[in-house]
């Protein structure tokens, strides 16, 4: 696998850490509930196809990617910073 | 028929002629009682239990491929009991107790081995924790016996005890656990499931389950609609996928688990053995074959297939521990779909609508549960109270943080385990 970083271009699966699905960019605000966080922290779209995945290039630039990749073929379509994820 | 001795010889006698199927194979009902979608370990071992225990008809087992397709064909095959966490230690003991005597009630050669599992440490603090993890497990009913250097290197004199970064200083022995035949696991339930009566009916995919007015209706399915008072989901890695049909997001993510077998080598590795200062477990089959595994690759997938990098890892932790496995050639490798849940630990539960029911979460550790969550999974169907064993396995322990069964201690969210 290898995932296109945007700072350093295509690098390979080893350099990255993966953390599951990007929803966790997107951080629930001050005044949200139990349920809130509880979808948050748990629960999960588990697609099988297209995924939207956070991904840290921690063996390159350090950077925190957005990586779209399907769970069926393991092929990888995009990554974009997810700084510009997370911009509201 | 029933399988015994007897029956081998005069089979034996006669061409082997006379061996019939294991199970039929009938078209779907229009309606049943109960519905178990998932024709794996887990859902046949719990219509099997839902017949021979609590005496229910009309079940009838979808499975959208073949019975035992899926990850109960395609495990690392070990049975143990050696958790220490209230939830995961009753049920886990309660488990290998059915295991205990499954081949005499199934009438089905299980080939289970209780040859031993040891797990390694390699510091004082890793003991002190699996002594504590050893009277957990007495405590509960089941055995170990704290295993020092001296001990161990008598029992498994081929391991590497003077590696520089990791030594081994002991093991913690369950002598209980071991290994079983996983095919025959599959078939044994298909095979009981079936003489009491149950429909399993294979390559009959669910596509969506109908509800109405909060309760199940039915399924919907590639060979037609199906009607059913009550619905178990037990499908592992796909279920995200089918809860999905249902309206509900489960605490689960689909990862992918490598696992490894080598070509038939003489007898050299009498029990299993852990690592515990890298992901690696091995046995030897009886056919010869070192089977061994590590950890997940750790992205979502549903791809049945791993990477590079993780056989990699998996192989120098291996080499690591029993550097004699170097010379054994790889026979072949192959991924199987984990379903993951937050703690690391299962789920057997009703949900927010009125009869259906989910097994799930098993993480890297179905195949030994397989017993245990059939006969916990089928009480709840029957009765709808919890099996006592499965008490604790409950979906709603993330919402509320109350009996998380974090066995590891490294957390209860999702990509720690």
């Amino acid at each position: 696998m290898l995932i296109p970083c945007p700072l350093c271009g295509p690098r390979d699966l080893r350099e990255f850490t993966p953390r599951g699905a990007a929803v966790t960019v997107h951080r629930p605000g001050e005044a949200a509930g139990p349920e809130a966080w509880h979808e948050y922290l748990h629960l999960r779209d588990n697609p099988a196809g297209p995924s939207r995945e956070l991904w840290w290039h921690g063996a390159g630039c350090g950077a925190w990617l957005v990586v779209e990749r399907d769970t069926l073929t393991h092929a990888v379509s995009r990554a974009i910073l997810a700084e510009e994820e997370a911009r509201p | 028929m029933r399988y015994n001795a007897l029956q081998v010889l005069k089979q034996g006698l006669t061409g082997n002629r006379g061996w019939g199927r294991a199970w039929r194979k009938p078209d779907p009902q229009p309606a049943y009682d109960f519905l178990i979608i998932g024709g794996g370990g887990h859902g046949l071992a719990t219509a099997y239990y839902l017949a021979s225990i609590h005496r229910k008809t009309r079940i009838a087992v979808l499975e959208k491929g073949y019975f035992g397709g899926g990850s109960v064909g395609r495990n690392t095959t070990i049975v143990r009991a050696n958790y220490g966490l209230p939830g995961n230690s009753e049920f886990y003991s309660h488990s290998l107790g059915l295991w205990e005597g499954l081949e005499q009630e199934l009438n089905f050669n299980l080939m289970h081995s209780q040859r031993g599992i040891i797990n390694l440490f390699h510091s004082d603090g890793q003991r002190d924790a699996f002594a504590r993890r050893g009277n957990a497990m007495i405590n509960q009913g089941d055995d170990a016996i704290l295993l020092d250097r001296g001990a161990c290197r008598e029992m498994l004199p081929y391991l590497d005890f003077d590696q520089t970064r990791f030594p081994i200083h002991g093991g913690l022995y369950h002598p209980r656990g071991g290994t079983a035949r996983h095919d025959a696991v599959a078939w044994g339930f298909a095979r009981g499931a079936d003489r009491r009566g149950v429909d399993l009916i294979d390559t009959c995919e669910v596509t969506g389950i109908d509800i109405a007015n909060g309760s199940v209706a039915g399924v919907q399915t590639t060979r037609g609609a199906i009607r059913a008072k009550k619905i178990g989901i037990a499908v592992a890695g796909n279920s995200s996928r089918v809860a999905a049909m249902a309206g509900m997001r489960l605490p689960i993510e689909s990862h992918v688990l490598q696992a490894f077998v080598t070509e038939g080598l003489k007898p050299v590795i009498d029990n299993v053995v852990t690592y515990g200062m890298g992901h690696f477990y091995i046995s030897q089959s009886d056919k010869g074959g070192l089977v061994f595994g590590g950890d997940l690759d750790f992205y979502p997938s549903y791809a049945s297939r791993g990477n590079l990098p993780m056989q990699e890892h998996v192989m120098e932790a291996g080499m690591t521990l029993m550097p004699m496995i170097g010379k054994a050639r790889l026979l072949r490798s192959w991924g199987g779909i984990m379903d993951m849940s937050p703690d690391g630990s299962p789920i057997i539960d009703r949900t927010g609508i009125g009869g259906l029911y989910i097994n799930t979460g098993w993480c890297y550790g179905g195949f030994k549960a397989t017993p245990g969550s059939g006969h916990c999974f089928a009480h709840l169907l029957a009765t709808d109270r919890p099996h006592e064993a499965a008490a604790r396995l409950r979906l709603d322990r993330f919402a509320t943080g109350r009996g998380l069964m974090d066995e590891e201690g490294t957390g209860a969210q999702h990509n720690l385990h």
